[in-house]
């Protein structure tokens, strides 16, 4: 009975892990489908070679990478300075000024995405990268802000001052205190940010026009059209990098612990 | 020294482009749709700039009431089974060894970083009428024809569980991990049973993570149009998909606007209602 009470949720954890690595497990299978039907039929790597000439799959999957960097990176630096300049701040709309900040991932993503075509339109700004790149960034702020905020909140504030203290000027005490401190929450507020705007669908969806089209949206089109075992392919060679980036990750955790 | 003190009480430098970007690009889109909401359609293309209840009036139709609340109906449905299904596995994930539960953990996480429609995709070769399940249970005998398992309301909810569980599960292992497991102890030393322990002792501890897991769910899943337009074929017509038409295909953009300024001030309510429960007042619990 105790054995029972201690496998049983095991198994459950377990079990739930496996279906949703089900419909992953489908599409690696399917990468390797000999036909473009449900069935199986054989072995082939043809997906493959395919995708790697497919000029269109290509330039989306730029168009996102690009779109991704430009878009967390400029978040982080916002961001960042953001929550600093913020923590320092003392007024009276704070709470709200903070609140509106952090709107973008409160509310479903669907209200900004009309948003910005209502806005974009009336100012007139092509829809493009250009557009893209001013939505994602105000989607990926609120990762980086809040990671900081609370990283921020959790320093102790002497050290700073005892740098300003000792002689240190403002900009000196940022770069050699406070961002190496919190350097760890704006690496994985930007981390998240990174895969938040590489995966995004809605507002990409209504923030570009036709001649940029980002992997997510590509991938929209396609399978609202029928069978792509093309992205299949290029989903199998994704998960092999997250998963080797992963695994590699732990190991560099593990062997930074084992030399402490 | 003074200076610093002073600097303390007014608007730091640093905060200003952060809150700028926001004020441009966040507060004043969100204000011209609400505007745009109260305006008249115009009758080519855009809106006229003439005040008019006309667009809230037409989402009060009988059509618009049905998506509505078949769009309620479904983010409920999805909070609860992920609710349902994650408690348990949050709560078992957080008793692992600390090994075992990073594993977990991570293998979670790790899909996330993939594109989250092929994993949508995944469950359409799976359901469809010659996928994956259906050639399975044909060749098992279970059944003697197809089912009709995608493009239905169920398909459409497995869908928004999958997509959305994470949070719940990441959002309630974090409040059972802080958990004082002395209180649980000390009940049962009591003579409470299992049963009346947890419900006494751990899942009132676990509230806050339970809440903000269920905001995290239920609104992002008002909104998420795509999966319900994988999925659910035409029929599954959610407040998501009535949106992007109404912009889209009508091109009624008052219309548009009203529906988004009613989502909105649903998902506010929500988080008003989630702080208030919670005590906090911040927004870092929801993340």
């Amino acid at each position: 009975m105790k054995k029972l009470g201690k496998w049983l949720p095991r198994l459950y954890v377990a079990v739930l892990l496996a279906i949703m690595y089900l419909p992953i497990l489908v599409v690696v299978i399917y990468s390797f489908n000999d036909t473009k039907l449900f069935q199986w039929e054989g072995f082939t790597l043809d997906w493959y070679r395919k995708l790697m000439t497919n000029r269109v799959i290509g330039q989306a999957f730029w168009n996102s990478v690009k779109l991704a960097v430009l878009s967390s990176g400029a978040a982080a630096v916002l961001g960042t300075v953001g929550a600093i300049g913020m923590s320092q701040s003392h007024f009276k709309t704070k709470g709200l000024l903070e609140n509106v900040s952090i709107i973008p991932i409160m509310i479903p993503e669907i209200i900004l995405g009309m948003a910005y075509l209502a806005f974009f339109t009336y100012l007139q700004i092509p829809f493009g990268m250009v557009t893209l790149v001013i939505a994602h960034t105000a989607f990926c702020i609120p990762y980086i802000y809040l990671n900081v905020k609370a990283r921020l909140a959790g320093l102790d504030p002497s050290i700073g001052e005892a740098a300003l203290d000792l002689g240190a000027s403002r900009t000196r005490m940022f770069w050699d205190i406070t961002l190496p401190m919190i350097f760890p929450a704006v690496a994985s507020g930007t981390l998240l940010a990174f895969a938040m705007s590489m995966d995004d669908v809605v507002i990409s969806f209504f923030a570009t026009g036709p001649q940029v089209t980002t992997l997510p949206l590509h991938i929209y089109s396609m399978l609202k059209m029928g069978v792509t075992p093309e992205i299949n392919a290029l989903c199998t060679i994704m998960l092999g990098v997250v998963f080797l980036g992963a695994a590699l990750l732990r190991l560099l955790r593990a062997s930074r612990k084992a030399q402490q | 020294m003074k200076k610093r003190k002073s600097s303390g009480k007014a608007l730091s430098l640093g905060a200003l482009p952060m809150l700028l970007w926001t004020l441009v690009f966040v507060a004043i889109p969100l204000l011209y749709i609400l505007w745009m909401s109260f305006m008249k359609r115009s009758a080519t293309w855009g809106v006229v700039a003439q005040f008019t209840l006309d667009s809230y009036q037409k989402i009060l139709s009988p059509t618009y009431l049905k998506v509505f609340a078949q769009s309620m109906w479904v983010a409920l449905l999805t909070t609860l089974f992920t609710l349902l299904l994650g408690y348990p596995f949050a709560y078992f994930t957080a008793k692992l060894p600390r090994r075992a539960r990073s594993a977990v953990l991570m293998l979670l996480v790790v899909p996330f970083w993939t594109n989250s429609l092929v994993r949508i995709y995944g469950w359409m070769i799976l359901l469809r009428s010659q996928g994956v399940l259906n050639n399975l249970f044909l060749s098992l005998g279970l059944i003697d024809q197809p089912l009709k398992m995608l493009y239905t309301f169920g398909s459409v909810l497995i869908g928004m569980i999958y997509a959305l569980i994470p949070f719940m599960i990441l959002s309630i292992y974090s409040s059972v991990e802080k958990m004082d497991w002395s209180l649980v102890e000390a009940a049962r030393d009591l003579g409470a049973s299992a049963w009346r322990a947890f419900f006494t002792v751990t899942l009132p501890q676990t509230a806050p993570g339970i809440m903000a897991g269920c905001v995290l769910v239920f609104v992002p899943s008002v909104g998420l149009f795509f999966i319900s337009d994988l999925m659910g074929g035409a029929k599954t017509v959610l407040l998501g998909n009535l949106i992007r038409n109404e912009l889209l295909t009508a091109r009624d953009w008052p219309t548009g606007a009203a529906l988004s300024m009613v989502m909105m001030i649903l998902s506010m309510g929500m988080i008003a209602l989630y702080k208030r429960l919670a005590g906090d007042k911040s927004l870092e619990g929801l993340l």
